[in-house]
């Protein structure tokens, strides 16, 4: 058990603070430290075109996806070299972003499947933020059962085309590539007939339509395939094997946490030490106390829980699924704290503009975003059968749908 | 960094797990639980042979001289199996307060006899309600003489000797507060066992009537070393916590997936899973809190005063999380006297308000981060 960085690591450590200390864009830290979930703030300056550049600046220097191996465009860093640049990086790390998909599911997911062509083609330049990836997983009918996804991919010749629609795609409107799985046989039972494949995005037949969320914000889109043309070369897995490539994916996204994690506890806490109430400040108030000494406690046992993970990593150990936990408490956990930082705030708290009692509404737009965070990329309500499947070993739920063919499984207005 | 236990410590763990799974079975519990004995002598006595008690205690007093981290790991088995003997207030706070203050006397005199399972110690701090402050030791010393009442004081009628908090000024400091160490069976002491929450660790009222005693620590130091002891104390019992809320948790599993109503398991509904997911998940991030507490512990760290509070806080609502759930997981026969798990809710809420309550420590938490942003 030890806190300490080796001298290994205290040298690392030194090397990374030097190289941001000159190259980070320091005209943005300031906007970059007020922003939390839901809202970068950069006045008039497009998040993707300021990150891409500070992600090429990395890149050129050995700073991009620290833990791929060089070919790659990574540096072969060890897991924990990764968090000490994560730490170093700091509030610039939020410029990255638009990048964390490609980074922590895509490429990854390419590094296992993909040829030895496909992986120095499209990784190097995923890494350097000149390429940008997307996640095709989700659709209408099939979110948290994203086994019983409709979307077709039929071979014709040494091609694949693909008719459907996916949903809820994380940055499709400013991505490059795209990993899609899709169906490739409705005659078998829902998991078996599943295909994974890589396409451009700015392939004929493609079109992103933006979602208007409920905060009001556009990340999200809809992404239409019309008689769109996958080459074979771009199939990742066998075909029928989209499923357990998927898996793959998703335990990579488990790999990738690192201290990233948003859970509002900083944000909450300088607001409460700086919140005049009637009889005082509202970190003097036992009840607000109580509260945000809970959340802090949460908030520290996430951060030790990634670090348990990667010194598991670290020694050759996969992590399992019990990453789960980390959003499914910091869901909750931001969703909980904006609304009481918004009870702190009474009248006033309603009010959503650049007010100052209500700190420019930086809980506010933690509201309204934060129904989100318990949504996308697994439900609350999956992480927990995650957790007690994978984790403690309960039977699953009894499946109506199993060993049934796909095209047989009943639905509605199919 | 390496943010977990050595190979080594892990077999010790083991090694206490397998230990304890055949000396310290429930059955072996409910002799004390159902008042046929004040603790486990045998037990206490295995634990003493196999160097348990005195694995924090430097090799020159007797102990083993491993460390904190080896405690740590001893502790959570001693959560898991609900042991019911005076290994916290003995090991935790008399040994810890005779580590950090005690003379080279004091420390000869009761540190071997702790680690050889001659001596039970304890600290008594409180009396009546109210949580740790300077401001509720009423008890005073005067001449080597005290003369007061503490009460709840943790295994105190089976305990050979005290660390006692006394008033030895009037100034409304911290530096009112002196440590006393007092042999329990001389004169001047009057022991009366009080009825509480967990009968597998008794609870006593204390009487000082001109009892002689010894200071530890120098005069108007109590508050500070009392601080330290806590600290330290919270950490070592953050691990039983988290022992037993592993425990109550695989518990709640084990019922879950061996009941059958409605045809199936009852596992396989998710009313019944996503609260032990959410067991999983208290649990999951006590361990992770404590961890961090037990490294600032071994290490002599400044992070521990914050780490201690958020693992206290972590640990606390695990362990009664956890408890409470896996009474509802089990249903009606979880009510029972029969089945074990009140066994867990008991010391659970018992262990809760032992070191000073949750609402104590959640300030106790604030204060220490806020202390940290202003340096």
């Amino acid at each position: 058990m030890n806190f300490d960085d080796t001298p290994q690591e205290a040298a690392f450590r030194e090397t990374a603070r030097k190289w941001i200390d000159a190259n980070a864009p320091k005209e943005l830290h300031a906007e970059l430290s007020k922003s939390s979930l839901g809202r970068i703030r950069l006045a008039g300056r497009d998040i993707v075109e300021v990150g891409k550049a500070w992600q090429k600046k990395k890149a050129d220097a050995g700073w991009a996806c620290l833990h791929w191996p060089r070919e790659y465009g990574g540096r072969g860093a060890t897991p924990i070299e990764k968090v000490i640049w994560q730490q170093e990086e700091g509030v610039y790390g939020k410029l990255t972003q638009p990048f964390q998909i490609g980074e922590g599911m895509c490429g990854p997911t390419v590094m296992a499947f993909g040829s030895e062509d496909a992986k120095r083609r499209y990784l190097p330049k995923l890494a350097s933020g000149e390429e940008i990836w997307c996640q095709l997983f989700s659709e209408p009918s099939a979110g948290s059962d994203v086994a019983g996804l409709r979307t077709r991919a039929e071979k014709k010749g040494d091609d694949w085309v693909v008719n459907g629609q996916k949903i809820w795609t994380s940055g499709a409107h400013y991505s490059d590539y795209g990993l899609l799985i899709a169906r490739t046989d409705p005659n078998v039972p829902k998991h078996k007939g599943l295909t994974m494949f890589f396409l451009d995005m700015k392939s004929p037949g493609v079109e992103v339509r933006p979602i208007k969320q409920a905060n009001g914000m556009q990340e999200f889109n809809e992404v239409y395939f019309t008689d769109v043309v996958i080459p074979d070369s771009q199939r990742l897995g066998a075909v029928g094997e989209g499923w357990s490539v998927s898996l793959t994916t998703l335990m990579n996204e488990r790999m990738s946490i690192g201290a990233r994690l948003a859970t509002g506890v900083p944000e909450m806490f300088e607001f409460c030490s700086n919140l005049m109430l009637e009889d005082g400040l509202a970190i003097d108030d036992p009840a607000v106390r109580s509260k945000l000494a809970s959340w802090a406690a949460k908030s520290n046992a996430l951060k030790y829980t990634s670090y348990r993970t990667i010194s598991a990593l670290s020694k050759g150990e996969r992590p399992g699924p019990e990453n789960s936990i980390g959003k499914l408490v910091s869901g909750m956990m931001l969703q909980d704290i904006a609304t009481y930082a918004m009870d702190l705030q009474g009248a006033a708290g309603v009010l959503t503009g650049s007010d100052e009692e209500t700190v420019q509404g930086q809980f506010q737009q933690m509201l309204l975003s934060s129904p989100s965070m318990r949504i996308a990329g697994g439900t609350d309500e999956i992480l927990r059968n995650i957790i007690a499947e994978r984790v403690l070993g309960l039977p699953g739920d009894i499946r109506v749908d199993k060993d049934v063919p796909y095209n047989k499984i009943p639905t509605k207005g199919r | 960094m390496n943010f977990d236990f050595s190979d080594d410590q892990k077999q010790l763990r083991d090694q206490a797990r397998k230990f304890l799974a055949e000396k310290c079975s429930p059955k072996a519990v409910r002799v004390v639980l159902d008042g046929k004995a004040p603790y486990d002598r045998e037990l206490w006595k295995g634990l003493a042979e196999m160097g348990f008690l005195g694995v924090a205690i430097p090799e020159e007093f007797g102990g083993a001289g491993a460390g904190h981290l080896e405690l740590c790991v001893i502790a959570e088995e001693m959560g898991r199996a609900n042991a019911p003997v005076p290994f916290s207030s003995t090991v935790y706070l008399a040994a810890e307060a005779l580590l950090i203050a005690g003379s080279e006397a004091q420390k000869k005199k009761w540190l071997p006899a702790i680690a050889s399972g001659e001596a039970i110690g304890t600290l008594a701090l409180f009396e009546g309600k109210g949580n740790p402050s300077p401001k509720n030791v009423k008890l005073t010393a005067a001449n080597g003489a005290l003369n007061g009442v503490k009460k709840p004081v943790p295994d105190g009628a089976i305990a050979d000797f005290a660390v006692v908090a006394a008033r030895t000024g009037s100034s409304g400091r911290d530096s009112d507060i002196s440590l006393f160490l007092v042999d329990l069976k001389a004169g001047g002491v009057e022991v009366k066992s009080l009825t509480n929450l967990d009968p597998t660790r008794g609870q006593a009222e204390i009487t000082f009537k001109d009892a002689k005693a010894e200071p530890l620590g120098s005069a108007g130091e109590g508050w500070s070393i009392l601080t330290e002891v806590l600290d330290r104390a919270a950490v070592l019992c953050a691990f039983e916590q988290v022992g037993g809320a592993d425990r109550a948790l695989e518990m709640g599993r084990d019922y879950a997936l061996d009941r059958i109503a409605f045809g199936r398991q009852i596992g396989s509904f998710q009313a019944v899973k996503h609260m032990l997911a959410d067991m999983y998940v208290s649990a999951t991030l006590a361990r992770s809190n404590s961890y961090y507490g037990a490294w600032a512990l071994s290490t002599n760290a400044a992070e521990l005063s914050e780490a201690a509070a958020a693992a206290r806080i972590s640990a606390t609502q695990a362990f009664q999380h956890c408890a409470k759930n896996n009474i509802q997981v089990h249903g009606g026969m979880g009510f029972t006297w029969e089945f074990d798990c009140h066994m867990y809710y008991r010391r659970a809420n018992a262990m809760a308000l032992g070191l000073g309550s949750l609402s104590y420590w959640e300030d106790q938490l604030i204060d220490r981060m806020r202390k940290k942003n202003a340096a």
